[in-house]
């Protein structure tokens, strides 16, 4: 859908995200770089604590202490913005980049009215009047649905239900017209029958508005809806990136083939979901090799020493030595997989 | 809203009729106030007319009526001490406390809140810890060392500040002020630091943890995403929702400055109610320790009316209103 040569909006090269602790450090982001065209949707999936929400966070230069970018970089629109000064990087979010958070309840300020925020925010990156920004406030609530903008732009976030509030939020983050929306699990506190429409509504916006979107989720339902690529994360290293169609119809990497098989189908009738046996590793203990190996039906000798980067597979590109000339190495009985792991 | 003020009137009545009860006892029937009046040998005839006279002899509940009624009419009898009427002592002092529990709130806000927002926003810093360590002194040392440690380094060895009185005041009728002197103002300085410490410590540890909590919010940090200044953020956002538990401790606290001045006063000298009051007790000068208690109990209960009213003017979720169209979307 997008055109491959266009110059990359934003561009995320070997990232890495440190935490030190008492007992080391742990690397949460491991390695993690990707693209996203103007305009493009990358929708980025994982399970709890593989990194997605931290990477989403450094990109908009809000990673919350002690954690910390410890190398790689961030080039928005070919400007590097991973090592600006604060107050430089204040003015690149909001305006450049916006965000949407997960729980549209607590992102609001209780004690200010919408408009009050909404102002606040327009005012805060545009050189404009008080009336223009009222002006603005108000079209940019009547273009997120809120009925009766007119008399609600007066009105507080406890005065709006969980749906509503959420469209604020993404009026609050189309303030300055930015370019890219990281969006961390917009949906996730909504109730089903509203994520539909909120999605529609990012989707829509996005489309109108020419921005990119970052789209954190562990909603894979949600991706193949919205999203033009998709980034598969897992331990804090991304497993497999691709076209969505071709993630979802041809997996390449088996985690993302465990995942794909988790999603139950309508009409398809009597097939047994599968699931991935075991847990995502602890950041303390992810293992030598590839980080998914003690979980994985097609691992090899190779796998249990050897850590694959992104290669080529398919029309995707995964992390995973299937896709390797060489292969996985000798093959494993279940017993010597254990034995190698506790070399 | 109407109908909230007036339910708590009702209740700030019905609170102050308590207190005026445990007043009522105290003035009656610890010892007897005829023998606080009258000389040792006076006869007992004349013991009795004065009793009917003052009307101790008809029943409690009807005395009681006669209480309250004179004390709503701020008539709360003659001084045993100085048989000059309770209600003129009081007025004439009650500058001197107000200007110093004033005086005292003020230093405690202007200094307290923005150390609290400081050590709330720079936890970590070394100057926030020295600042809580610090402050921890000011909530255990008690207030008369404090005092008295003042004057020895400013007053006896610096010679740079008053050691006690009120210094100059002027006298506007109904109000005497230490503000339109020099010499006031400089008399005012110790004891209202004296008074104010505790509670300047108090509002900053609460500011603090209040900042802390506040600042792990999401919609800070949704603040912060949307690229509001570090002002807009700490001051607009951050502080403000820390407003709520601040206004109601500082309102709790006024109270206790004027109520507990008595100690301050003490130290310096300082013509005041809470000076009257140790006066009082040493004399058992019911009239004026009833009267005390009173005004003490008036001043609460009008700076509790003060601090609802003020948790409306600052929380929107408060004012009823819209909730009934909250539902709705």
């Amino acid at each position: 859908m997008m055109a491959t040569n266009a110059p990359p909006l934003l561009e995320v090269k070997n990232l890495r995200v440190e935490f030190p602790t008492r007992r080391g450090t742990l690397v949460a982001v491991d390695d993690v770089s990707f693209e996203i065209a103007p305009g493009e949707v990358l929708g980025v999936v994982g399970e709890s604590g593989a990194g997605k929400s931290l990477t989403g966070n450094s990109i908009i230069g809000l990673l919350e202490p002690p954690g910390r970018i410890a190398g790689g970089e961030v080039r928005l629109e070919g400007r590097r913005i991973d090592n600006l000064p604060y107050e430089e990087m204040r003015k690149v979010r909001g305006a450049r980049i916006g965000a949407i958070f997960q729980d549209p309840l607590t992102s609001l300020n209780p004690l200010y009215s919408v408009g009050r925020q909404l102002i606040e925010t327009i005012q805060t990156h545009k050189q404009v009047s008080a009336a223009q920004a009222q002006a603005r406030a108000l079209a940019l609530l009547k273009e997120v649905g809120i009925p009766g903008a007119e008399h609600r732009i007066d009105h507080y976030p406890h005065q709006f239900s969980g749906g509503m509030r959420q469209r604020v939020v993404i009026a609050l983050a189309l303030c300055a017209d930015p370019r890219l929306i990281v969006a961390d699990e917009p949906t996730t506190a909504l109730d089903v029958s509203i994520q539909a429409q909120i999605i529609a509504l990012l989707k829509r916006l996005c489309r109108e508005h020419r921005t990119a979107v970052m789209l954190v989720t562990h909603d894979m339902g949600v991706i193949a809806e919205t999203a033009d690529r998709v980034a598969v994360m897992y331990a804090g290293r991304i497993a497999e990136i691709g076209p969505v169609r071709d993630v979802i119809k041809h997996a390449q990497h088996p985690y993302t083939k465990g995942l794909m098989g988790s999603i139950p189908h309508l009409g398809e009738r009597g097939g047994r979901l599968t699931q991935i046996d075991g847990a995502m590793p602890r950041l303390t203990e992810i293992p030598r090799g590839c980080a998914f190996n003690p979980r994985c039906e097609f691992r090899g000798a190779r796998c249990l020493v050897e850590r694959p980067e992104l290669m080529a597979a398919g029309a995707s590109r995964a992390a995973c030595w299937l896709h390797d000339a060489k292969g996985v190495g000798a093959p494993l009985s279940k017993d010597g997989a254990k034995e190698l792991a506790n070399v | 809203m109407l109908a909230f003020i007036l339910r708590r009137l009702v209740q700030s009545v019905a609170v102050l009729l308590v207190v005026g009860l445990v007043a009522f006892f105290l003035f009656r029937y610890v010892g007897d106030p005829i023998n606080g009046m009258v000389g040792q040998d006076t006869p007992a005839v004349e013991r009795e007319a004065l009793k009917q006279k003052l009307g101790l002899n008809d029943p409690a509940p009807i005395q009681f009526l006669h209480f309250v009624g004179n004390a709503a009419r701020g008539w709360f009898g003659l001084s045993y001490r100085t048989s000059e009427p309770v209600n003129r002592m009081i007025l004439e002092r009650l500058p001197a406390t107000l200007e110093l529990s004033f005086c005292a709130a003020l230093f405690a806000l202007l200094v307290g809140v923005p150390m609290g927002v400081y050590t709330g926003l720079y936890p970590r810093h070394w100057s926030s810890r020295a600042l809580q360590a610090i402050s921890l002194i000011g909530v255990s040392l008690p207030t008369f060392v404090i005092g008295i440690l003042l004057i020895l380094v400013f007053s006896v060895i610096l010679h740079w500040l008053p050691s006690f009185g009120r210094g100059e005041t002027v006298d506007l009728g109904w109000w005497t002020t230490n503000f339109l002197r020099w010499k006031g103002i400089e008399a005012l300085i110790m004891p209202s630091i004296t008074l104010g410490l505790f509670q300047l410590t108090l509002i900053m540890r609460l500011v603090r943890s209040e900042m802390l909590e506040v600042m792990r919010t999401d919609y800070i940090k949704f603040a912060r995403a949307r690229g509001l200044t570090n002002r807009a953020v700490n001051f607009g956002h951050a502080l403000k929702n820390t407003l709520v538990p601040v206004i109601t401790v500082t309102g709790l606290q006024l109270g206790s400055l004027i109520a507990f001045s008595v100690v301050t006063e003490t130290v310096f000298a300082w013509p005041g109610v809470g000076q009257l009051f140790i006066q009082s007790v040493q004399f058992v000068d019911i009239p004026v320790m009833a009267a005390y208690l009173m005004l003490i109990g008036l001043l609460f209960v009008l700076i509790n009316l003060a601090v609802d009213l003020l948790y409306f003017a600052v929380d929107p979720r408060l004012r009823g209103g819209g909730l009934a169209r909250a539902g709705g979307h």
